[in-house]
């Protein structure tokens, strides 16, 4: 579990500042904004285009464009679970169903509890022990029910 | 004194993904409780993902392996090594496994053997003699060597990896750039990550070779989000090959990408390392005459690149020794999905794709009869056991409408539904559509539609002529491999499983 920081200004910019000298720097800061805040919230953007030269609906397609930044902090727990076809072809997609209808979410969602937020991966590389996923970073393999709920089990215990 | 026994777990993120890091705690408890202080050196791994977590130890007869490991089998498996005698989980030496012993390991001759951040290690196995032998026989000599051996990127592309080194040799403009594609986003791929994760350095030194060969003296290395594991490994083996001074003022980066499959062509991956969205670019020009920041930039896969260091050591001559036809060297193949020995398998160009499903892969792991394989990734065709004489092969797989791509095998048995596999190719290709041309952007979407259409019983045989005329379209239309390709699933799964394309009871009312 991910303990995120509540956004603030100064903090975005001495995370900006740290980066802002590289080439192509966008995608380090972005990166780095979300590891503090969870995600890459919409008051950064004018900051991040402003310290980079960039206006700011540059930045916004820049952020939008790619799928690993989040518009919202996430909850305590992140669940991805790959859906791409090596998964598929070992039972990924029954166990997403079952995710989703056990936790009462859809992708990209979390529970009303803000315990568990649920997003498809596509393909972690661990397709010759499918399905697999990725818990708070933690990598898991051979997935079924059972050890899917194990996982997620003892990651809400720790939390508690 | 307490006795010291030394054992190989490896650390891969597949072996951790199965458990490998409570199999280590159960073997130090275990050991304590013995008295034994164990050195456990993680290693990367084998390829043999089946078995992992995988334990080996040195023995007379070489490494003796134990797999599947459990937290739970630790006691009596060090009892077994200590004491002697026998354990449900003992394999016997490793390298007599037949998918170990049948393989031919260039590429990846190290990895699962040594502590893949350990320089000591990777000399002593052969490292860094590819740099010296580039260094002596010199930069221009070095990229004729690479286009000797026949090379073809091992990303997908096939393009021959000396032609883009010798353009990029000759480019005027400097500085120039080695960028290492190591955006692995095909489903059923994870060679590059093995490398990087098992054998970092010699990515480290192919790099440093072509960086030699082309005169460029930085070099980026942009890795997948998706591959934490990777990121670590390669960022501490530059810090360390760097502190050994083993990169002769070559300067490496590495940068983590962001979700984006489409980051995986290398022209919207040169953008995306520019720090914009990651969109396509038309070619030409060519990225080895205007790349990176418009600087002449030899962009390669992680496997051509850790192929090089093999050739320059052994020579081009020893490379072409092996494959089939234009195909030259070695191809990692990667089995994955529902098959029962899944795992990397490196082996010269020619197998048939039967023998690696059947023989290599021993079929489904589920033990139904495979159906359809998918090779080569999201943008593979789906393949028939009729098809199961085509040998590996970019031509071969060509000439029946597939394509090998990154050497990635998908299985599924008879439980897949192909249509609605196809479905999936073209939403994935919506998904992760840059925007940038037309057929892509628009032909994915409308590619769902129609195939909604065709399954809610909506005209079958008008959406059947419509969907083949977009696959056309797509194919000869769009500015890359995402939308050129994506008919390639579809349409392999429209020619070869047509009686899945039937409309179904409950699909109208969604296409509606």
């Amino acid at each position: 579990m991910a303990e995120y920081e509540r956004w603030s200004e100064a903090r975005t910019n001495a995370i900006i500042a740290e980066h802002a000298g590289e080439p192509g720097a966008i995608l380090p800061i972005l990166h780095a904004l979300q590891e503090v805040f969870g995600h890459v919230p919409v008051e950064a953007e004018p900051l991040v285009a402003a310290a980079l030269n960039l206006s700011r609906a540059e930045v916004h397609g820049i952020v939008t464009f790619y799928h690993d930044f989040r518009r919202h902090a996430p909850g305590r727990h992140v669940l991805r679970l790959c859906r791409a076809e090596a998964c598929q072809a070992a039972g990924g997609d029954a166990l997403a169903t079952e995710v989703r209808r056990r936790h009462g979410i859809d992708w990209h969602a979390t529970t009303p509890d803000g315990a568990l937020t649920l997003e498809p991966v596509f393909c972690l590389g661990l397709c010759a022990c499918a399905p697999a996923a990725m818990l708070d970073g933690q990598v898991l393999g051979r997935l079924d029910e059972a050890t899917l709920d194990e996982a997620l089990g003892g990651a809400r215990e720790r939390a508690a | 004194m307490s006795r010291r026994l030394r054992l190989y777990l490896p650390a891969d993120a597949a072996a951790i993904a199965v458990g490998a890091e409570h199999v280590a705690a159960a073997l130090r408890a275990a050991g304590a409780a013995r008295g034994i202080t164990l050195d456990l050196v993680r290693t990367g791994t084998r390829g043999m993902v089946w078995l992992e977590p995988l334990l080996e130890v040195e023995s007379a007869e070489g490494r003796i392996g134990f797999g599947p490991m459990r937290p739970a089998d630790a006691e009596g498996v060090l009892a077994a090594i200590l004491d002697g005698g026998t354990h449900a989980k003992a394999l016997g030496p490793v390298e007599e496994i037949p998918f170990l012993r049948d393989q031919t390991r260039l590429v990846f001759a190290r990895c699962g053997i040594t502590n893949p951040l350990s320089p000591e290690d990777y000399a002593a196995h052969g490292g860094w003699k590819g740099l010296a032998r580039a260094k002596s026989l010199g930069a221009a000599a070095t990229v004729e060597e690479i286009v000797a051996s026949g090379l073809r990127g091992r990303g997908g592309a096939g393009f021959p990896t000396g032609i883009k080194w010798r353009t990029a040799a000759a480019a005027a403009e400097s500085p120039k750039y080695i960028v290492c594609n190591a955006d692995e986003g095909d489903s059923g791929t994870f060679a590059d990550r093995m490398v990087m994760e098992g054998d970092p350095f010699l990515l480290i030194e192919g790099m440093a070779i072509a960086g030699f060969a082309v005169g460029a003296s930085h070099g980026y290395i942009y890795i997948r989000s998706e591959y934490p594991h990777a990121v670590t490994a390669m960022r501490e083996a530059i810090r360390v090959a760097a502190r050994e001074g083993a990169l002769d003022g070559f300067a490496l980066e590495v940068r983590v990408g962001a979700g984006a499959y489409v980051c995986g062509e290398e022209t919207s991956l040169l953008d995306s390392l520019e720090g914009k969205r990651g969109m396509v670019r038309a070619k030409p020009p060519l990225p080895a005459i205007q790349g990176l920041w418009g600087k002449p930039t030899v962009i390669n896969n992680v496997i051509s690149l850790a192929s090089v260091p093999w050739i320059m050591a052994e020579g081009a001559g020893a490379y072409q020794g092996f494959g089939l036809g234009r195909s030259r060297g070695t191809m990692p193949v990667q089995l994955a999905g529902n098959v029962r020995h899944g795992g990397l398998y490196e082996c010269a160009f020619g197998v048939t794709l039967g023998d690696l499903v059947e023989r290599v892969g021993a079929g489904t792991a589920s033990g139904r009869p495979v159906r359809a394989v998918q090779v080569g990734g999201p943008l593979g065709a789906y393949f028939p056991p009729a098809l199961f004489d085509t040998p590996f092969d970019y031509e071969a797989f060509a000439a029946r409408d597939g394509l090998i791509g990154h050497g990635g095998v998908v299985i599924f048995d008879d439980t897949v539904d192909m249509a609605r596999q196809a479905r999936f190719a073209m939403e994935f290709c919506g998904l992760e559509s840059c925007g940038k041309c037309t057929p892509c952007r628009i032909g994915s979407v409308r590619g769902v539609e129609v195939i909604d259409r065709l399954l809610a019983g909506v005209r079958p045989e008008a959406q059947r002529e419509l969907l083949t005329d977009l696959c056309h379209t797509m194919k000869y239309g769009s500015l890359c491999a995402l939308g050129g390709f994506t008919p390639y699933p579809v349409m392999s799964a429209l020619t070869h499983f047509p009686e899945d394309f039937v409309p179904r009871a409950g699909a109208r009312m969604a296409a509606e």
